[in-house]
Parts: C-alpha cells; sequence; structure tokens
C-alpha cells in the first residue's frame, strides 16, 4: 500500500524558498542507509539492525504497514513510519505514527508535513478516521509539530513501571 | 497546575498580538475585549514587554505590537513569566520529619508518607500540563481557535 502514498512533485507547503517539493514514496533497500543517517543524527545512535528490520517489516507496500521516504534528486530528506493497528488498547482501528524524523539541514520547509500527510493518505485508504502517535514528553520538538497539525490528547494514558 | 489571573491575560494578549502581528494594541483595547481592568493589563504587558514578547509604541496613540516569533513562541514561555515553575515537587521527605520506611507492610501510613505519595501524583499531573504547554506554540494555538471558530472541534 505504500507505493499509493507517493506524492508529485510541487513548491514545498510551507517554505519561504523556491524549493522543489520532495517526492515521497515507500522505502527501498538502497534507502536505509540514509534512514539509519538521520535517525543516528537525531538519537546519537545507529540502529542497523532495526531499522532493517524495520523495513522487512513495513516496506515493501505491506497491507496496513507504511515505510515512506522523502526524496530530494538523492537525498533521503526524512522518513516515516507506522501502520493501521485494529483494535489494540480497545481502540477501533486507527493509523498509528511511531517514527517521523527529517534531517535537521531540510526542516522548516515542510517535509514532516508532507511525510504526515502521505501517510495519513494511506491510512485513509484503509477506512480508518484517526492517527494517533506517542512520544516522550520531553520531546518538545516532535511534540510541537504533531501539535501544529491539529494532534490533541487521546483519551489514553501511558503507564509503566520497573520490573524488577 | 492553575493558573493565575495575570498568566491568563498574558496569554489573551500575546495571542491577540500575535493573530495581528503587525498591528498596534493599547491595554485599553485588549482590556475592553477581556473585560478586565486596563490597569491590571497594563501591568502585564510591560512584563510581557520586559520579556520582549511585545515592544512598546511610545507616544500619542502608543500600545503594544507584538515581538515574538508564534513559531517558536509556546505557551510556557509565557506562563513561565508569570508562574513559579521550578522544579517538580519531590517525593522526598519533607522538613523535620522523618522519612519513608522502606517497606511493603501494610501498617497503616503515616500522615507524611500520605502526602508524600500525594505529592508524587499531583507532580505527575504538573509534569503532563507542562509538556503540554511546551508543546503548543501560538501559531498552533490560533490555529485551533480557528478550528473551533469552524466547529471541527
Amino acid at each position: 500500500m505504500a507505493k499509493k502514498a507517493e506524492t508529485t512533485s510541487a513548491k514545498v507547503k510551507g517554505s519561504t524558498g523556491d524549493a522543489p517539493r520532495p517526492r515521497v514514496r515507500g522505502a527501498q533497500a538502497a534507502d536505509l542507509e540514509q534512514v539509519i543517517d538521520i535517525d543516528a543524527r537525531i538519537t546519537g545512535l545507529r540502529k542497523r539492525e532495526y531499522w532493517a528490520e524495520i523495513l522487512r517489516r513495513y516496506g515493501g507496500g505491506r497491507a496496513q504497514r507504511f515505510f515512506l521516504v522523502a526524496e530530494s534528486g538523492p537525498r533521503i530528506e526524512g522518513y516515516v513510519v507506522g501502520d493501521v493497528r485494529d483494535w489494540e488498547f480497545g481502540s477501533p482501528p486507527c493509523g498509528w505514527v511511531f517514527g517521523i524524523a527529517v534531517r535537521p539541514d531540510a526542516r522548516q520547509a515542510g517535509i514532516a508535513t508532507q511525510l504526515l500527510e502521505a501517510i495519513c493518505d494511506g491510512f485513509r485508504r484503509h477506512g480508518v478516521t484517526k492517527v494517533r502517535t506517542l512520544l516522550a514528553r520531553n520531546n518538545h520538538l516532535i511534540l510541537s509539530f504533531f501539535r501544529s497539525q491539529g494532534m490533541m490528547a487521546a483519551p489514553f494514558i501511558a503507564l509503566e513501571r520497573d520490573l524488577d | 497546575m492553575r493558573l493565575q489571573k495575570n498568566t491568563q491575560l498574558a496569554l489573551y494578549s500575546v495571542l491577540e498580538f500575535a493573530a495581528h502581528p503587525g498591528r498596534q494594541f493599547s491595554a485599553a483595547e485588549i482590556a475592553a475585549k477581556y473585560r478586565v481592568s486596563a490597569h491590571h493589563l497594563a501591568k502585564v504587558l510591560r512584563t510581557l514587554g520586559r520579556a520582549r514578547l511585545v515592544g512598546a509604541v511610545r507616544g500619542v496613540g502608543g500600545g503594544y505590537r507584538f515581538a515574538g516569533n508564534a513559531k517558536r513562541l509556546t505557551l510556557m514561555d509565557v506562563i513561565e513569566l508569570f508562574e513559579d515553575i521550578g522544579a517538580p515537587p519531590s517525593a522526598a521527605p519533607r522538613g523535620g520529619r522523618r522519612s519513608a520506611a522502606k517497606s511493603d507492610s501494610p501498617a497503616p501510613a503515616a500522615p507524611h508518607e500520605v502526602e508524600q505519595a500525594l505529592d508524587v501524583v499531583l507532580a505527575e499531573i504538573d509534569e503532563i500540563a507542562k509538556a503540554t504547554f511546551r508543546s503548543i506554540t501560538l501559531e498552533t494555538m490560533l490555529k485551533l481557535i480557528g478550528r473551533r471558530r469552524l466547529g471541527r472541534i
């Protein structure tokens, strides 16, 4: 299904310059090195095996699963990962975004917005009408981004405890 | 987290300014809109001015104009100017009281143990509130107001 989430070129929504709008498409094996690099720049960790597993499970247009990248020429500018989950946490089927990132030097150009719109289009095609995400409350940058996209607190509370 | 009146006035004001970034407002105009004392609001605007969120326009017909960045400025940036928001309440023993014993026994809780446990819960609520305020920029608030006006929320 990820193949259908591709977008065509145009000016970047919300950008002030004339930069061409990146193309959003399904992730491929050849993208992985750049995806790992973007993630590592942000988190400080190179998670090679993790991303290989994400590509295996979410790449290739698998039903209800999305691993999309935004590409400008040879450069991957950002990625988004998510899926449609049925009846998890007692909720009717809805879309979940569990990973989104844009290269630090490509931010403020609407790329994350474009990625989120693309994955939401994919969710809509599966008939869901709600998108959710979960993130650390001290992750102000991404929290602010999702807020700017109109996302509000969900009727859930994340809980945890140490396993002794 | 309960916001004081001054904080609420500050939020009303910066949102009013941010909605009309090039426009100049007097304290009286905003005070009239929100039905508050202009004298009271002027004090709030002076604090916002000192924080460079608004700029004073002097002279006859003077007032204030927005000087912040609505895309970057969060509700928390404004709230922190008026509220004493420090570290979350500690679950450590309060002064002059003995610390809680390390035990899972069902012995009746001492008053300080109840207070400490309640502090933990209240701190949790506070942290969620702070994270919410930190994640919402003025621009996002203006969008929210717009969506509510259209009946989308």
